[in-house]
Protein backbone atom coordinates (compact mmCIF):
# COMPACT_ATOMS: atom_id res chain seq x y z
CA UNK A 1 0.00 0.00 0.00
CA UNK A 2 1.26 3.42 -0.73
CA UNK A 3 2.02 5.71 2.24
CA UNK A 4 -0.53 7.68 3.05
CA UNK A 5 -0.01 11.70 2.12
CA UNK A 6 2.26 13.12 4.49
CA UNK A 7 -0.52 16.14 4.83
CA UNK A 8 -3.06 13.90 5.77
CA UNK A 9 -1.04 12.36 8.56
CA UNK A 10 -0.28 16.02 9.72
CA UNK A 11 -3.75 17.01 10.10
CA UNK A 12 -6.09 15.65 13.18
CA UNK A 13 -7.85 12.30 12.25
CA UNK A 14 -11.35 11.99 13.01
CA UNK A 15 -11.56 8.46 12.22
CA UNK A 16 -9.39 4.87 11.81
CA UNK A 17 -10.31 2.02 10.55
CA UNK A 18 -7.62 -0.52 10.99
CA UNK A 19 -7.49 -3.61 9.17
CA UNK A 20 -11.04 -4.81 9.82
CA UNK A 21 -12.40 -8.08 8.60
CA UNK A 22 -16.28 -8.35 8.05
CA UNK A 23 -18.06 -11.22 8.31
CA UNK A 24 -22.45 -11.95 7.26
CA UNK A 25 -24.37 -14.58 8.94
CA UNK A 26 -20.91 -16.42 10.18
CA UNK A 27 -19.74 -17.27 6.80
CA UNK A 28 -19.62 -15.07 3.94
CA UNK A 29 -16.43 -12.81 4.68
CA UNK A 30 -16.58 -9.96 2.69
CA UNK A 31 -14.19 -7.43 3.99
CA UNK A 32 -10.50 -8.66 4.28
CA UNK A 33 -8.74 -6.10 5.84
CA UNK A 34 -9.50 -3.27 5.00
CA UNK A 35 -7.68 0.49 6.76
CA UNK A 36 -8.30 3.75 5.91
CA UNK A 37 -7.96 7.14 8.24
CA UNK A 38 -10.25 10.23 7.80
CA UNK A 39 -8.60 13.86 8.34
CA UNK A 40 -10.72 15.93 10.72
CA UNK A 41 -12.39 18.11 8.05
CA UNK A 42 -11.35 16.17 4.85
CA UNK A 43 -13.38 14.45 2.30
CA UNK A 44 -12.67 10.82 1.70
CA UNK A 45 -13.84 8.49 -1.05
CA UNK A 46 -14.28 4.50 -1.28
CA UNK A 47 -14.29 3.62 -4.49
CA UNK A 48 -14.87 0.76 -6.58
CA UNK A 49 -17.24 -1.54 -8.00
CA UNK A 50 -20.27 -2.88 -7.55
CA UNK A 51 -19.59 -5.97 -4.37
CA UNK A 52 -16.21 -4.64 -3.63
CA UNK A 53 -17.20 -3.88 -0.10
CA UNK A 54 -17.78 0.26 0.01
CA UNK A 55 -21.52 -0.20 1.53
CA UNK A 56 -20.13 -2.72 3.90
CA UNK A 57 -17.02 -0.57 5.16
CA UNK A 58 -19.42 2.56 5.95
CA UNK A 59 -21.96 0.05 7.58
CA UNK A 60 -19.05 -1.42 9.71
CA UNK A 61 -18.18 2.08 10.90
CA UNK A 62 -21.67 3.35 11.45
CA UNK A 63 -22.41 -0.27 13.46
CA UNK A 64 -25.55 -0.84 11.16
CA UNK A 65 -24.36 -4.64 10.54
CA UNK A 66 -25.35 -5.81 13.54
CA UNK A 67 -29.28 -5.62 12.14
CA UNK A 68 -27.81 -7.78 8.81
CA UNK A 69 -26.38 -10.23 10.63
CA UNK A 70 -22.83 -8.69 10.17
CA UNK A 71 -19.88 -8.50 12.38
CA UNK A 72 -16.14 -7.07 12.41
CA UNK A 73 -14.31 -9.88 13.62
CA UNK A 74 -10.95 -8.77 13.16
CA UNK A 75 -9.21 -5.22 13.75
CA UNK A 76 -10.67 -2.01 15.37
CA UNK A 77 -12.36 1.01 14.44
CA UNK A 78 -11.52 4.24 16.19
CA UNK A 79 -13.79 7.42 15.98
CA UNK A 80 -12.57 10.79 17.74
CA UNK A 81 -10.03 8.34 18.80
CA UNK A 82 -12.65 5.96 21.36
CA UNK A 83 -12.95 2.67 19.97
CA UNK A 84 -16.94 2.26 18.77
CA UNK A 85 -17.08 -1.22 17.26
CA UNK A 86 -20.03 -2.40 20.42
CA UNK A 87 -21.60 0.72 20.50
CA UNK A 88 -25.02 0.43 18.78
CA UNK A 89 -25.70 3.03 15.76
CA UNK A 90 -27.57 6.01 18.28
CA UNK A 91 -24.42 5.46 20.29
CA UNK A 92 -22.65 6.70 17.37
CA UNK A 93 -24.93 9.10 16.44
CA UNK A 94 -24.92 10.90 19.66
CA UNK A 95 -21.03 11.09 19.49
CA UNK A 96 -21.18 12.63 16.02
CA UNK A 97 -21.04 9.84 13.50
CA UNK A 98 -24.12 9.25 11.18
CA UNK A 99 -24.64 7.29 7.97
CA UNK A 100 -26.67 8.33 5.09
CA UNK A 101 -27.82 4.86 3.73
CA UNK A 102 -27.71 3.98 0.06
CA UNK A 103 -31.10 4.76 -1.51
CA UNK A 104 -32.04 7.58 0.46
CA UNK A 105 -34.57 5.52 2.53
CA UNK A 106 -36.21 8.55 3.41
CA UNK A 107 -39.60 7.76 5.62
CA UNK A 108 -42.03 7.43 3.10
CA UNK A 109 -45.43 8.13 4.88
CA UNK A 110 -43.87 11.12 6.79
CA UNK A 111 -43.82 14.74 5.79
CA UNK A 112 -40.62 16.50 4.49
CA UNK A 113 -39.98 18.43 7.32
CA UNK A 114 -41.05 15.28 10.10
CA UNK A 115 -37.94 13.32 8.21
CA UNK A 116 -35.80 15.95 9.18
CA UNK A 117 -37.16 15.92 12.55
CA UNK A 118 -36.50 12.30 12.87
CA UNK A 119 -32.79 13.22 12.57
CA UNK A 120 -33.18 15.29 15.92
CA UNK A 121 -33.88 12.07 17.57
CA UNK A 122 -31.10 11.85 19.62
CA UNK A 123 -31.00 15.06 20.15
CA UNK A 124 -31.63 16.81 23.60
CA UNK A 125 -30.16 20.83 23.72
CA UNK A 126 -33.76 21.79 23.36
CA UNK A 127 -36.35 22.64 20.62
CA UNK A 128 -35.28 26.09 19.57
CA UNK A 129 -31.95 24.97 18.92
CA UNK A 130 -33.27 21.91 16.91
CA UNK A 131 -35.80 24.45 15.12
CA UNK A 132 -32.47 26.57 14.43
CA UNK A 133 -30.74 23.34 12.46
CA UNK A 134 -34.11 23.62 10.46
CA UNK A 135 -33.96 26.80 8.98
CA UNK A 136 -29.66 25.58 9.11
CA UNK A 137 -30.81 22.75 6.52
CA UNK A 138 -33.14 24.82 4.66
CA UNK A 139 -30.61 27.30 3.72
CA UNK A 140 -28.99 24.81 2.30
CA UNK A 141 -31.44 22.71 0.26
CA UNK A 142 -34.25 25.48 -0.86
CA UNK A 143 -36.02 22.87 -2.74
CA UNK A 144 -36.83 21.38 0.81
CA UNK A 145 -38.32 24.46 2.35
CA UNK A 146 -40.74 24.47 -0.83
CA UNK A 147 -41.61 20.70 -0.18
CA UNK A 148 -41.31 20.79 3.35
CA UNK A 149 -45.34 19.29 3.66
CA UNK A 150 -45.37 16.56 1.39
CA UNK A 151 -45.14 13.06 1.68
CA UNK A 152 -41.20 12.11 1.23
CA UNK A 153 -42.44 9.20 -0.90
CA UNK A 154 -44.26 11.53 -3.27
CA UNK A 155 -40.94 13.24 -3.94
CA UNK A 156 -37.86 13.60 -6.70
CA UNK A 157 -35.16 11.00 -6.42
CA UNK A 158 -32.40 14.47 -5.55
CA UNK A 159 -35.13 16.10 -3.05
CA UNK A 160 -35.40 12.41 -1.40
CA UNK A 161 -31.03 12.85 -1.35
CA UNK A 162 -31.40 15.86 0.00
CA UNK A 163 -34.05 15.38 2.64
CA UNK A 164 -31.57 11.88 3.40
CA UNK A 165 -28.47 14.24 3.69
CA UNK A 166 -30.91 17.07 5.64
CA UNK A 167 -31.98 14.72 8.02
CA UNK A 168 -28.49 13.62 8.80
CA UNK A 169 -27.48 17.26 9.34
CA UNK A 170 -30.19 17.31 12.05
CA UNK A 171 -28.26 15.15 14.26
CA UNK A 172 -25.67 17.97 14.27
CA UNK A 173 -22.65 15.62 13.21
CA UNK A 174 -19.35 16.02 12.97
CA UNK A 175 -18.61 13.12 10.55
CA UNK A 176 -21.26 12.19 7.64
CA UNK A 177 -20.97 8.11 5.89
CA UNK A 178 -22.39 9.10 2.52
CA UNK A 179 -23.50 5.91 0.68
CA UNK A 180 -23.49 6.20 -3.77
CA UNK A 181 -25.43 9.77 -3.36
CA UNK A 182 -25.19 9.30 -7.32
CA UNK A 183 -27.10 6.58 -7.08
CA UNK A 184 -29.86 6.91 -9.78
CA UNK A 185 -29.68 10.99 -10.11
CA UNK A 186 -29.38 13.19 -13.40
CA UNK A 187 -25.94 14.02 -13.71
CA UNK A 188 -26.59 17.50 -13.18
CA UNK A 189 -28.45 17.09 -9.55
CA UNK A 190 -25.30 15.14 -8.89
CA UNK A 191 -22.96 17.92 -9.21
CA UNK A 192 -25.55 20.10 -6.91
CA UNK A 193 -25.01 17.02 -4.37
CA UNK A 194 -21.53 17.28 -4.29
CA UNK A 195 -21.66 20.89 -4.16
CA UNK A 196 -23.58 20.71 -1.11
CA UNK A 197 -21.18 18.24 0.68
CA UNK A 198 -18.43 20.80 -0.11
CA UNK A 199 -19.91 23.85 1.20
CA UNK A 200 -21.29 21.78 3.92
CA UNK A 201 -17.46 20.86 4.47
CA UNK A 202 -16.29 23.79 4.52
CA UNK A 203 -18.63 26.33 6.21
CA UNK A 204 -20.03 23.50 9.16
CA UNK A 205 -16.89 21.64 9.34
CA UNK A 206 -18.50 18.08 8.46
CA UNK A 207 -15.94 15.41 7.88
CA UNK A 208 -17.31 12.77 5.24
CA UNK A 209 -16.28 9.34 3.78
CA UNK A 210 -18.29 8.60 1.38
CA UNK A 211 -18.65 5.68 -0.81
CA UNK A 212 -19.17 6.06 -4.47
CA UNK A 213 -19.39 4.07 -8.37
CA UNK A 214 -18.63 7.70 -9.99
CA UNK A 215 -15.32 8.05 -9.71
CA UNK A 216 -14.83 10.73 -11.68
CA UNK A 217 -16.85 12.91 -9.85
CA UNK A 218 -15.83 11.68 -6.20
CA UNK A 219 -11.65 12.23 -6.95
CA UNK A 220 -12.68 15.86 -8.44
CA UNK A 221 -14.20 16.47 -4.18
CA UNK A 222 -12.24 13.42 -2.38
CA UNK A 223 -9.17 15.03 -0.86
CA UNK A 224 -8.58 11.06 -0.65
CA UNK A 225 -9.48 8.04 -2.42
CA UNK A 226 -9.32 4.63 -1.50
CA UNK A 227 -10.18 1.99 -4.36
CA UNK A 228 -11.69 -0.96 -2.86
CA UNK A 229 -12.12 -4.51 -4.94
CA UNK A 230 -13.33 -7.92 -3.06
CA UNK A 231 -12.82 -6.93 -0.26
CA UNK A 232 -9.47 -5.10 0.00
CA UNK A 233 -8.11 -1.53 -0.48
CA UNK A 234 -5.82 -2.05 -3.55
CA UNK A 235 -5.04 1.71 -4.40
CA UNK A 236 -5.09 4.85 -2.06
CA UNK A 237 -3.75 8.43 -2.71
CA UNK A 238 -4.80 12.16 -2.71
CA UNK A 239 -7.53 12.46 -5.20
CA UNK A 240 -5.87 14.33 -8.04
CA UNK A 241 -2.60 11.87 -7.86
CA UNK A 242 -5.74 9.04 -8.07
CA UNK A 243 -7.24 10.79 -10.87
CA UNK A 244 -4.36 10.65 -12.94
CA UNK A 245 -3.01 7.43 -11.89
CA UNK A 246 -3.12 5.22 -15.32
CA UNK A 247 -4.87 2.03 -13.56
CA UNK A 248 -7.85 4.18 -12.33
CA UNK A 249 -8.15 5.92 -15.36
CA UNK A 250 -8.28 2.49 -17.17
CA UNK A 251 -10.32 0.35 -14.92
CA UNK A 252 -12.39 3.18 -13.40
CA UNK A 253 -12.56 6.27 -15.55
CA UNK A 254 -12.87 4.30 -18.82
CA UNK A 255 -10.12 6.18 -20.53
CA UNK A 256 -7.72 4.35 -22.28
CA UNK A 257 -4.03 4.32 -21.83
CA UNK A 258 -1.96 7.43 -22.32
CA UNK A 259 0.27 6.09 -24.76
CA UNK A 260 -2.04 5.78 -27.25
CA UNK A 261 -2.12 1.79 -27.65
CA UNK A 262 -5.25 -0.23 -27.97
CA UNK A 263 -6.47 -1.90 -24.63
CA UNK A 264 -4.47 -5.06 -24.47
CA UNK A 265 -4.50 -7.79 -22.67
CA UNK A 266 -0.63 -7.18 -21.52
CA UNK A 267 -1.82 -3.96 -19.34
CA UNK A 268 -4.99 -6.10 -18.17
CA UNK A 269 -2.37 -8.36 -16.76
CA UNK A 270 0.19 -6.04 -16.10
CA UNK A 271 -2.60 -4.43 -13.59
CA UNK A 272 -3.79 -7.95 -12.37
CA UNK A 273 -0.47 -8.40 -11.38
CA UNK A 274 0.38 -4.90 -9.71
CA UNK A 275 -3.33 -5.91 -7.87
CA UNK A 276 -1.99 -9.25 -6.32
CA UNK A 277 1.22 -7.29 -4.86
CA UNK A 278 -0.96 -4.20 -3.38
CA UNK A 279 -3.34 -6.26 -1.68
CA UNK B 1 -87.36 -18.19 0.46
CA UNK B 2 -86.64 -15.36 -1.13
CA UNK B 3 -88.84 -12.79 -0.02
CA UNK B 4 -87.57 -14.23 3.36
CA UNK B 5 -83.92 -13.11 2.43
CA UNK B 6 -84.62 -9.97 0.08
CA UNK B 7 -88.03 -8.29 2.07
CA UNK B 8 -89.49 -9.67 5.33
CA UNK B 9 -86.27 -8.69 7.39
CA UNK B 10 -86.13 -5.24 5.63
CA UNK B 11 -89.90 -5.01 6.13
CA UNK B 12 -89.26 -6.16 9.74
CA UNK B 13 -86.77 -3.02 9.56
CA UNK B 14 -89.28 -0.26 8.69
CA UNK B 15 -91.70 -1.66 10.87
CA UNK B 16 -90.29 -1.70 14.53
CA UNK B 17 -87.62 0.93 14.14
CA UNK B 18 -86.25 0.52 18.01
CA UNK B 19 -85.84 -2.77 17.59
CA UNK B 20 -83.11 -1.49 14.48
CA UNK B 21 -81.83 1.38 16.84
CA UNK B 22 -80.92 -1.28 20.12
CA UNK B 23 -79.63 -3.64 17.47
CA UNK B 24 -76.95 -1.08 15.80
CA UNK B 25 -76.00 0.06 19.05
CA UNK B 26 -75.30 -3.14 20.96
CA UNK B 27 -73.42 -3.64 17.75
CA UNK B 28 -71.91 -0.02 17.63
CA UNK B 29 -70.52 -1.06 20.59
CA UNK B 30 -69.05 -4.43 20.36
CA UNK B 31 -67.59 -2.87 17.22
CA UNK B 32 -65.50 -0.52 19.34
CA UNK B 33 -63.99 -3.46 21.61
CA UNK B 34 -63.20 -5.20 18.46
CA UNK B 35 -61.79 -2.14 16.94
CA UNK B 36 -60.12 -1.61 20.16
CA UNK B 37 -58.40 -5.09 20.55
CA UNK B 38 -57.40 -4.40 16.27
CA UNK B 39 -55.61 -1.60 17.52
CA UNK B 40 -53.60 -3.73 19.49
CA UNK B 41 -52.23 -5.60 16.91
CA UNK B 42 -52.11 -3.00 14.72
CA UNK B 43 -49.50 -0.82 16.85
CA UNK B 44 -47.06 -3.96 17.10
CA UNK B 45 -47.89 -4.76 13.65
CA UNK B 46 -46.34 -1.74 12.43
CA UNK B 47 -43.96 -0.98 14.30
CA UNK B 48 -42.40 -4.34 14.61
CA UNK B 49 -43.27 -6.17 11.85
CA UNK B 50 -44.58 -8.86 14.49
CA UNK B 51 -48.16 -10.38 14.43
CA UNK B 52 -48.61 -10.72 18.18
CA UNK B 53 -50.66 -13.56 18.41
CA UNK B 54 -50.54 -13.10 22.20
CA UNK B 55 -52.60 -9.84 21.94
CA UNK B 56 -55.70 -11.95 23.21
CA UNK B 57 -54.38 -13.37 26.19
CA UNK B 58 -52.85 -10.25 27.00
CA UNK B 59 -56.25 -8.78 27.26
CA UNK B 60 -57.45 -11.02 30.01
CA UNK B 61 -54.36 -11.31 31.81
CA UNK B 62 -54.69 -7.42 32.08
CA UNK B 63 -58.30 -7.98 33.47
CA UNK B 64 -57.00 -10.43 35.41
CA UNK B 65 -54.31 -8.75 37.34
CA UNK B 66 -56.76 -5.78 37.73
CA UNK B 67 -59.40 -7.75 39.57
CA UNK B 68 -57.05 -10.29 41.47
CA UNK B 69 -55.19 -7.37 42.91
CA UNK B 70 -58.37 -6.11 43.89
CA UNK B 71 -59.47 -9.52 45.56
CA UNK B 72 -56.13 -9.46 47.37
CA UNK B 73 -57.34 -5.94 49.50
CA UNK B 74 -55.27 -3.60 47.11
CA UNK B 75 -57.46 -0.62 46.65
CA UNK B 76 -59.16 -0.69 42.83
CA UNK B 77 -57.18 2.83 41.83
CA UNK B 78 -54.08 1.35 42.78
CA UNK B 79 -54.62 -1.82 41.26
CA UNK B 80 -55.07 0.10 38.18
CA UNK B 81 -51.68 1.77 38.71
CA UNK B 82 -50.17 -1.55 39.41
CA UNK B 83 -51.95 -3.41 36.42
CA UNK B 84 -50.30 -0.36 34.31
CA UNK B 85 -47.50 -1.18 35.71
CA UNK B 86 -47.35 -4.69 35.14
CA UNK B 87 -47.81 -4.09 31.87
CA UNK B 88 -45.22 -2.10 31.22
CA UNK B 89 -42.54 -4.52 32.92
CA UNK B 90 -44.48 -7.03 30.56
CA UNK B 91 -43.71 -5.04 27.34
CA UNK B 92 -40.25 -4.50 28.29
CA UNK B 93 -39.32 -8.57 29.36
CA UNK B 94 -40.58 -9.07 25.64
CA UNK B 95 -38.76 -6.64 23.81
CA UNK B 96 -35.85 -8.12 25.87
CA UNK B 97 -36.17 -11.95 26.22
CA UNK B 98 -38.35 -12.30 22.86
CA UNK B 99 -37.49 -9.55 20.36
CA UNK B 100 -33.72 -8.77 20.94
CA UNK B 101 -32.50 -11.95 20.12
CA UNK B 102 -34.60 -12.66 17.08
CA UNK B 103 -33.78 -9.33 15.61
CA UNK B 104 -33.66 -10.05 11.67
CA UNK B 105 -35.60 -13.19 11.94
CA UNK B 106 -38.40 -14.50 9.66
CA UNK B 107 -41.51 -13.01 9.98
CA UNK B 108 -43.09 -16.28 10.69
CA UNK B 109 -40.43 -17.36 13.59
CA UNK B 110 -41.19 -14.13 14.97
CA UNK B 111 -44.94 -14.84 15.05
CA UNK B 112 -44.36 -18.21 16.71
CA UNK B 113 -42.54 -17.06 19.17
CA UNK B 114 -45.81 -14.92 20.35
CA UNK B 115 -47.60 -18.04 20.00
CA UNK B 116 -45.02 -19.43 22.57
CA UNK B 117 -45.59 -16.04 24.24
CA UNK B 118 -49.26 -15.91 24.68
CA UNK B 119 -49.42 -19.74 26.43
CA UNK B 120 -46.52 -18.19 28.98
CA UNK B 121 -48.81 -15.53 29.74
CA UNK B 122 -51.86 -18.02 29.84
CA UNK B 123 -49.51 -20.14 32.39
CA UNK B 124 -48.72 -17.31 34.61
CA UNK B 125 -52.01 -15.78 34.41
CA UNK B 126 -53.91 -19.06 35.24
CA UNK B 127 -50.87 -19.47 38.23
CA UNK B 128 -51.28 -16.15 39.60
CA UNK B 129 -55.00 -15.82 39.53
CA UNK B 130 -56.96 -19.40 38.88
CA UNK B 131 -58.91 -20.04 35.98
CA UNK B 132 -62.49 -19.37 37.42
CA UNK B 133 -64.55 -16.99 35.83
CA UNK B 134 -64.59 -13.41 37.98
CA UNK B 135 -66.22 -10.33 38.29
CA UNK B 136 -65.06 -7.11 36.56
CA UNK B 137 -64.63 -4.23 39.52
CA UNK B 138 -66.55 -1.63 37.82
CA UNK B 139 -68.14 0.66 40.02
CA UNK B 140 -65.24 0.37 42.13
CA UNK B 141 -63.50 2.22 39.31
CA UNK B 142 -66.06 4.74 39.25
CA UNK B 143 -67.26 3.80 36.00
CA UNK B 144 -71.17 3.78 35.61
CA UNK B 145 -73.39 1.09 35.93
CA UNK B 146 -77.60 2.10 35.48
CA UNK B 147 -79.38 2.43 32.19
CA UNK B 148 -81.09 5.05 30.45
CA UNK B 149 -84.27 4.52 28.36
CA UNK B 150 -84.80 6.62 25.30
CA UNK B 151 -88.22 6.94 23.88
CA UNK B 152 -88.39 7.01 20.72
CA UNK B 153 -90.56 5.82 17.59
CA UNK B 154 -93.20 4.80 19.57
CA UNK B 155 -90.76 1.88 21.30
CA UNK B 156 -87.67 2.40 23.81
CA UNK B 157 -84.09 2.03 23.10
CA UNK B 158 -82.27 1.03 26.07
CA UNK B 159 -78.49 2.47 27.13
CA UNK B 160 -76.49 0.64 29.30
CA UNK B 161 -74.45 3.13 30.89
CA UNK B 162 -71.40 1.01 30.84
CA UNK B 163 -71.32 1.03 27.67
CA UNK B 164 -71.86 4.40 27.03
CA UNK B 165 -68.43 4.93 28.98
CA UNK B 166 -66.53 2.25 26.42
CA UNK B 167 -67.86 3.96 23.78
CA UNK B 168 -66.51 7.30 25.55
CA UNK B 169 -63.08 6.10 26.18
CA UNK B 170 -62.78 3.69 23.17
CA UNK B 171 -62.90 7.87 21.48
CA UNK B 172 -60.64 9.18 23.89
CA UNK B 173 -58.06 6.54 23.21
CA UNK B 174 -58.14 6.66 19.97
CA UNK B 175 -57.65 10.39 19.68
CA UNK B 176 -54.96 10.72 22.18
CA UNK B 177 -53.22 8.04 20.38
CA UNK B 178 -53.56 10.12 17.24
CA UNK B 179 -52.23 13.07 18.72
CA UNK B 180 -49.35 11.45 20.30
CA UNK B 181 -48.21 9.81 16.70
CA UNK B 182 -48.86 13.04 14.57
CA UNK B 183 -46.94 15.79 17.59
CA UNK B 184 -44.42 13.82 19.65
CA UNK B 185 -40.88 13.28 19.10
CA UNK B 186 -41.91 9.72 20.01
CA UNK B 187 -44.62 9.45 18.20
CA UNK B 188 -42.67 11.23 14.78
CA UNK B 189 -40.10 7.96 15.71
CA UNK B 190 -42.68 5.25 15.76
CA UNK B 191 -43.74 6.07 12.53
CA UNK B 192 -40.08 6.33 10.92
CA UNK B 193 -39.46 2.71 12.35
CA UNK B 194 -42.65 1.97 10.81
CA UNK B 195 -41.64 2.85 7.70
CA UNK B 196 -38.36 1.99 7.66
CA UNK B 197 -36.42 0.23 10.16
CA UNK B 198 -33.07 0.21 8.96
CA UNK B 199 -33.42 3.66 8.45
CA UNK B 200 -34.51 4.72 12.14
CA UNK B 201 -31.43 2.79 12.77
CA UNK B 202 -28.98 5.27 11.33
CA UNK B 203 -30.65 8.36 12.39
CA UNK B 204 -30.33 7.08 16.09
CA UNK B 205 -33.56 6.22 16.86
CA UNK B 206 -33.17 2.69 19.43
CA UNK B 207 -35.24 0.48 18.07
CA UNK B 208 -35.63 -1.84 21.41
CA UNK B 209 -36.70 1.45 23.23
CA UNK B 210 -39.20 1.81 20.18
CA UNK B 211 -40.33 -1.87 20.74
CA UNK B 212 -40.58 -1.12 24.16
CA UNK B 213 -42.80 1.71 23.73
CA UNK B 214 -45.33 0.11 21.25
CA UNK B 215 -45.34 -3.15 23.42
CA UNK B 216 -46.57 -1.01 26.74
CA UNK B 217 -49.20 0.96 24.32
CA UNK B 218 -50.67 -2.00 23.36
CA UNK B 219 -50.38 -3.37 26.72
CA UNK B 220 -52.60 -0.73 28.05
CA UNK B 221 -55.10 -1.14 25.41
CA UNK B 222 -55.42 -4.64 26.29
CA UNK B 223 -56.11 -3.59 29.58
CA UNK B 224 -58.81 -0.62 28.67
CA UNK B 225 -60.66 -3.39 26.27
CA UNK B 226 -60.40 -6.02 28.91
CA UNK B 227 -61.84 -3.61 31.77
CA UNK B 228 -64.86 -3.08 29.16
CA UNK B 229 -65.02 -6.11 28.35
CA UNK B 230 -64.88 -7.60 31.46
CA UNK B 231 -67.83 -4.96 32.53
CA UNK B 232 -69.76 -6.25 29.57
CA UNK B 233 -69.59 -9.68 30.52
CA UNK B 234 -67.39 -11.42 33.20
CA UNK B 235 -63.03 -11.44 33.06
CA UNK B 236 -62.35 -15.52 31.95
CA UNK B 237 -60.40 -16.92 29.71
CA UNK B 238 -63.02 -17.11 26.90
CA UNK B 239 -62.20 -13.39 26.37
CA UNK B 240 -58.97 -15.01 24.23
CA UNK B 241 -61.32 -16.34 21.91
CA UNK B 242 -63.37 -13.22 21.30
CA UNK B 243 -60.08 -11.65 20.66
CA UNK B 244 -59.82 -13.74 17.79
CA UNK B 245 -62.32 -11.92 16.00
CA UNK B 246 -60.11 -8.62 15.76
CA UNK B 247 -58.22 -11.02 12.97
CA UNK B 248 -61.44 -10.70 11.20
CA UNK B 249 -61.30 -6.85 11.82
CA UNK B 250 -57.73 -6.69 10.95
CA UNK B 251 -58.08 -8.35 7.44
CA UNK B 252 -61.37 -6.20 6.39
CA UNK B 253 -59.46 -2.78 7.91
CA UNK B 254 -55.81 -3.87 6.58
CA UNK B 255 -53.08 -4.79 9.23
CA UNK B 256 -51.15 -1.86 9.19
CA UNK B 257 -53.92 1.17 9.07
CA UNK B 258 -55.64 2.28 12.26
CA UNK B 259 -58.85 3.93 10.31
CA UNK B 260 -58.90 0.51 9.07
CA UNK B 261 -58.77 -1.27 12.45
CA UNK B 262 -61.74 0.81 13.84
CA UNK B 263 -64.10 1.13 10.83
CA UNK B 264 -63.29 -2.86 10.61
CA UNK B 265 -64.22 -3.10 13.72
CA UNK B 266 -67.48 -1.25 13.56
CA UNK B 267 -68.58 -2.96 10.93
CA UNK B 268 -68.16 -6.32 12.52
CA UNK B 269 -69.77 -5.18 15.64
CA UNK B 270 -72.81 -3.90 13.57
CA UNK B 271 -72.91 -6.69 10.47
CA UNK B 272 -73.25 -9.37 13.14
CA UNK B 273 -75.47 -7.94 15.22
CA UNK B 274 -77.80 -7.27 12.15
CA UNK B 275 -77.21 -9.99 10.66
CA UNK B 276 -78.18 -12.37 13.87
CA UNK B 277 -81.11 -10.36 14.82
CA UNK B 278 -82.89 -10.09 10.57
CA UNK B 279 -81.48 -12.96 9.34
CA UNK B 280 -80.17 -15.63 11.39
CA UNK B 281 -83.66 -17.73 12.39
CA UNK B 282 -83.34 -18.23 8.86
CA UNK B 283 -79.79 -20.47 9.58
CA UNK B 284 -81.20 -21.79 13.43
CA UNK B 285 -79.61 -18.27 14.87
CA UNK B 286 -76.13 -18.54 16.72
CA UNK B 287 -74.58 -16.75 13.35
CA UNK B 288 -72.88 -14.13 15.33
CA UNK B 289 -69.98 -16.98 16.25
CA UNK B 290 -68.89 -17.05 12.41
CA UNK B 291 -70.38 -14.09 10.88
CA UNK B 292 -67.11 -12.31 11.39
CA UNK B 293 -64.79 -14.71 9.71
CA UNK B 294 -67.45 -15.45 6.33
CA UNK B 295 -67.28 -11.88 6.31
CA UNK B 296 -63.44 -11.94 6.34
CA UNK B 297 -62.54 -15.09 4.05
CA UNK B 298 -64.92 -12.85 1.73
CA UNK B 299 -62.45 -10.20 1.85
CA UNK B 300 -59.54 -12.21 1.59
CA UNK B 301 -60.88 -13.44 -1.71
CA UNK B 302 -61.71 -10.08 -3.31
CA UNK B 303 -59.80 -7.33 -1.66
CA UNK B 304 -56.62 -9.70 0.24
CA UNK B 305 -55.21 -5.31 1.39
CA UNK B 306 -58.37 -4.73 3.34
CA UNK B 307 -60.10 -1.76 3.01
CA UNK B 308 -57.78 0.86 4.15
CA UNK B 309 -54.35 -1.37 3.50
CA UNK B 310 -51.82 0.91 3.52
CA UNK B 311 -51.07 2.29 0.16
CA UNK B 312 -47.47 1.47 -0.86
CA UNK B 313 -45.74 4.47 -2.12
CA UNK B 314 -43.49 3.03 -4.85
CA UNK B 315 -41.40 5.33 -7.49
CA UNK B 316 -40.22 3.88 -10.52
Amino acid sequence: MNAPAPAAEAAETILEVNNIEVIYDHVILVLKGVSLTVPKGGIVAILGANGAGKTTTLKAISNLLHAERGEVTKGNIEFKGEQVQSLSPNDLVRRGCIQVMEGRHCFGHLSIEENLLTGAFTRKDGASAIKNDLELVYNYFPRLRERKNSQAGYTSGGEQQMCAIGRALMSRPEMILLDEPSMGLAPQLVEEIFEIVKALNAEQGVSFLLAEQNTNIALRYATYGYILESGRVVLDGEGPALRENEDVKEFYLGAGSSDGDKRSFRNVKHYKRRKRWLA
Amino acid sequence: MLSEIFVEPFVLMADIPDLLLQTIWEGFVAGTLYALIALGFVLIFKASGVFNFAQGIMVVFAALTLVGLYANGVPAWLALIITIGVMAILAISIERVVLRPLVGQNEAILLMATIGLSLFVRGVGETLFGGETKTMITSELGLPTGITDWNVFDGRVTFQHIDIAAVVIAVLMVAGLAVFFSKTRIGRALRAVADDHQAALSVGISLHQIWAIVWFASGVVALVTGIMWGARSDVSFALEVIALKALAVLILGGFTSIPGAIVGGLIIGIGEKLFEVYWGGLLGGGTEAWFAYVLALIFLLFRPQGLFGERIIERV
